[in-house]
């Protein structure tokens, strides 16, 4: 193993979007943060969703998936996507980085970021919330290896995208959606069973209702399946990546 | 038969992209040391090959080492021993040329304080000290050109492969680029160059391919390719030629006549014809001639008679 081009790579993606923080993580925590101030507002004193937990205090695990989830897939994505369109990526491919490394590195730099938004919600939540913490190890599981599924599903997208429009297709009719319909705002015990059923195919669903879990040791399906499905995604994704890598799908001709 | 060690080795390399053939069956070595000119059209080739080298082209068949070391196989040591300056300006806007250069030699798994001194000496001797710490989006094309050289050096590759280096730059940093080359070349490095500028090839390369349609064409020491065509030219100057018209020339002359100048008319000729039969057929025609002067065929003209194309 070529460790320290590992290394070097994973530093390089942290650079990238480090230098660029106030677009790739302040923002993205400010926009969350506004779901929470008018969803929280509005509907904290009118939904229940868990028993003896205010709708805010449901909500804030939620919004920092959410965030985290979007962040990951968006740092490896974007990343990919503009070093194809700048033509650099040929820099990392002419050298003596294997397609495990790149894929170690780049699903790394996507839950450092995944990671960075996420705490920063959460420690608005924090702060203004009476958050439970049930499980920091719980927390800390889920968030990384969501946020290195969302890497991964970023990296495969980047790949596969030619021009940043497909990108925005897939984030936009693929990501937003699951995103959205994961249970961040609402428990799907809430929902007709048709909704429910439906819900359970959503892979999204189990990533936050396992990070919720380890606050409030409350959840809508047990926290090992949410478990088990969140690391068969994780396993899937990373076999298909390294058969693109290897490849070299899309990145060489 | 030279027994010099191979620095890169092309066995039956083909590549097809949809239903053009890029690449045919090409079979060729480039020995340690020497300084290598890929010549060819546009389309010929050249790219794909060089890219295929550096594995960023994946051949459908055939294998190419490098230094020994199969690119497909043994990719790592393959990457280590082979620099690629690619022909396209490509830069990373994030990062200032130092970082890129620090970044770069991380891949390869190197730093340390010998390392950022020989960034530093590449920064030196490519001129690019004082733009070390600018981002790359604020260089000039010729800086941006520099700065890939200096990338592709980083890891002092065995082997250093510059796709057009000179394309759009200007005669004065063409002149350096050449003098850094030399100075590489003379330092032990084997350099596979690709050009349009055939004078480029003929000063600086020993040996050269020549590539048209995915096939090599042409295969030889510069100077057995230049000494074995078998023309020579003659530079024929007159008065004026405005009111020349070539019906007046003699058979003999009017079809080897290759070019029409200003004032002056260039004759090919062939190496077997003895010259004293030329001047005879130009004292028949009665040209009133001002000067004479034969040379023997450029790169250039060989390129063209070989594959039929302009550069």
């Amino acid at each position: 193993m070529n460790w320290y081009g590992c290394w070097a790579f994973f530093k390089k993606e942290i650079a990238r979007f480090y230098s660029v923080s106030v677009q790739t993580v302040f923002a993205p925590v400010v926009s969350t943060l506004l779901f929470l101030l008018i969803f929280g507002q509005v509907l904290d004193t009118r939904l229940d969703a868990f028993s003896g937990l205010s709708y805010s205090q449901f909500l804030i695990p939620g919004l920092v998936m959410m965030a985290l989830l979007q962040n990951a897939f968006s740092n490896s994505s974007s990343s990919i996507i503009q070093s194809k369109m700048y033509g650099n990526l040929s820099f990392v491919l002419v050298s003596p980085i294997s397609p495990l490394e790149l894929y170690i590195a780049f699903v790394g730099a996507a839950i450092v970021r995944g990671l960075a938004v996420g705490m920063g919600v959460l420690l608005v939540g924090w702060v203004g919330f009476d958050l439970q913490w049930y499980s920091v190890g719980w927390v800390l599981l889920f968030a990384v290896l969501s946020a290195a599924l969302m890497g991964g599903v970023g990296l495969i997208a980047g790949i596969v995208s030619e021009k940043y429009d497909h990108l925005a297709a897939f984030q936009n009719f693929f990501i937003m959606p699951l995103t959205f319909l994961s249970g961040v705002f609402y428990s799907i015990q809430s929902l007709p069973p048709f909704w429910q059923t439906l819900s359970m195919f959503n892979p999204f669903f189990y990533m936050v209702d396992g990070f919720r879990y380890g606050f409030y040791a409350q959840s809508d399906v047990s926290v090992y399946l949410s478990l088990f499905i969140t690391l068969v995604f994780l396993v899937s994704v990373t076999v298909i990546n390294l058969i693109l890598l290897v490849k070299g799908v899309k990145i060489r001709h | 038969m030279n027994s010099d060690p191979v620095a890169v080795q092309f066995e039956s390399v083909t590549k097809c992209f949809s239903r053009l053939q890029a690449l045919n069956n090409v079979s060729f070595e480039v020995k340690q040391g020497s300084f290598f000119g890929l010549l060819g059209p546009n389309g010929a080739g050249k790219s794909t090959l060089i890219n295929a080298m550096s594995s960023l082209v994946v051949p459908d068949s055939g294998q190419i080492h490098v230094m020994g070391h199969d690119v497909q196989k043994n990719y790592r040591q393959a990457r280590r021993a082979l620099g690629l300056v690619p022909q396209e300006l490509i830069s990373d806007p994030f990062f200032s040329i130092r970082d890129l250069l620090i970044v770069q030699s991380g891949y390869f798994g190197l730093r340390g304080r010998a390392q950022l001194a020989w960034i530093d000496e590449l920064l030196v001797r490519l001129a690019l000290a004082d733009k070390a710490d600018a981002l790359t989006a604020q260089l000039s094309g010729g800086m941006k050109r520099r700065v890939l050289i200096a990338m592709a050096l980083v890891h002092k590759p065995a082997v250093l492969v510059l796709d057009e280096p000179t394309a759009g730059v200007d005669v004065d940093l063409r002149r350096t680029l050449w003098a850094f080359a030399r100075e590489l070349h003379t330092a032990g490095h084997t350099i596979i160059l690709t050009t349009h500028y055939l004078e480029e090839a003929e000063a600086l390369c020993d040996k050269v391919a020549i590539m048209q349609k995915g096939e090599i064409k042409a295969l030889e020491k510069t100077q057995d390719l230049l000494a074995r065509h078998p023309y020579r030219y003659l530079r024929v100057t007159l008065p004026e030629t405005g009111s020349f018209n070539p019906q007046d020339l003699s058979p003999e002359l009017a079809i080897r006549l290759a070019e029409r100048e200003a004032n002056a008319l260039l004759f090919k000729i062939e190496k077997s014809l003895a010259m004293e039969q030329v001047l005879a057929w130009l004292q028949q025609d009665g040209l009133n001639i001002q000067d004479l002067t034969s040379r023997d065929a450029s790169l250039e003209e060989v390129f063209l008679d070989l594959t039929g194309a302009q550069l």
